[in-house]
């Protein structure tokens, strides 16, 4: 297994041009220390809510694939968005969920991830095409999978507890906005 | 009262091409106009809405949601944390349940407080009328854009056609 940074690197050296929301916490300021970039939107408050902002931008950039870099307590706190992904069906929807079965922002205490296998979740939901990995090798290998095929597809990555030293995203939140729409016009 | 689709065709004359939201019975003819207009992609709760919104905007649209005030309360820290946040504009197409103190007791407190609600996070408002409409959609153009962040427009029992209390 590897800690999140590792997995976040692995998907940020994958994409080119694509649209990535990060969700609120580590994640999104691991990611800005990892590989910033303008096509990244740091989503730092309304947790449960990444799914909800890429599954608006998908909609309207239907030639773009969009990446979201969910955790695993974002998932079950914005729970309803998977039934909104099925339903819609966006082919252009890559769902990667980064589960450590904890709230690692808030001191790592246990969640419901550990019981409640949020790769079924989405099957059941209708995503498309849905796989779970714990290796690098093979997040490598189904994210480009993911990247050449429509979806919506789900991937969910065991990941370690590990938190990196990071400080908070340094970039004005509407900077970030206002750039990201830039980056994906 | 104005007609559904009336009210429908003076958002998308003032730029609207995206409608997200989460039904209220007040609604249900302006909802059912951008059904068959097919601009409405349903949302499970407000919270999402507002967020599909965001996400919405960001990919070039402008978009409007739909909600009951008690999506206010559902959707408050999104519209606080990302659309405020981020400046991440919307309309807010709220029916007032519970205004005056009539109507079921689930909306009375939301429909006591909304506009409190709304502007304590700094949510400019104003409460659609027959006689105030062009105004009321020109101050929604003007507000939306010059300060590129939500804006709700209330919408009372019996003001758009098709809504029933």
């Amino acid at each position: 297994m590897q800690s999140r940074a590792r997995a976040i690197q692995a998907v940020l050296d994958l994409v080119s041009d694509q649209p990535v929301i990060i969700c609120n916490g580590f994640a999104s300021r691991e990611a800005f220390k990892v590989k910033d970039r303008p096509e990244n939107f740091y989503m730092t408050g309304s947790m449960g809510m990444a799914a909800a902002i890429g599954l608006g931008v998908a909609l309207h950039k239907p030639q773009k694939k969009v990446v979201v870099l969910d955790g695993d307590g974002n998932v079950l706190m914005g729970l309803g968005t998977m039934a909104t992904v099925g339903a819609l069906k966006p082919k252009n929807f890559i769902h990667v969920v980064l589960d450590n079965e904890a709230y690692g922002s808030g001191g790592n205490q246990p969640s419901y991830s550990r019981v409640v296998k949020l790769d079924q979740v989405a099957k059941a939901a209708g995503y498309v095409n849905v796989e779970r990995v714990r290796e690098r090798e093979d997040l490598v290998y189904e994210f480009k999978d993911m990247l050449g095929k429509d979806g919506p597809s789900l991937l969910l990555v065991k990941i370690t507890e590990q938190v990196e030293d990071v400080p908070w995203v340094p970039l004005p939140p509407a900077q970030i906005a206002e750039r990201f729409r830039k980056a994906i016009t | 009262m104005i007609e559904s689709d009336v009210f429908c065709q003076a958002l998308q004359d003032i730029g609207f091409d995206f409608f997200t939201g989460v039904p209220d019975v007040l609604l249900a003819g302006v909802i059912e106009t951008l059904i068959e207009r097919r601009l409405y992609t349903p949302a499970v709760r407000e919270d999402e809405a507002v967020a599909v919104a965001a996400g919405a905007f960001m990919a070039g649209k402008v978009p409007a949601v739909l909600m009951a005030n008690a999506g206010v309360g559902n959707s408050l820290n999104t519209l606080a944390s990302l659309n405020l946040l981020y400046r991440q504009p919307c309309l807010l197409i709220i029916a007032w349940r519970g205004f005056d103190g009539k109507d079921a007791p689930e909306h009375l407190v939301m429909g006591r407080t909304v506009t409190q609600v709304l502007e304590t996070v700094r949510i400019p408002h104003r409460t659609l009328s027959e006689q105030t409409a062009p105004d009321d959609f020109r101050w929604v153009a003007q507000t939306f854009m010059k300060e590129r962040i939500p804006v709700a427009l209330l919408l009372k029992s019996g003001v758009v056609r098709g809504i029933q209390p």
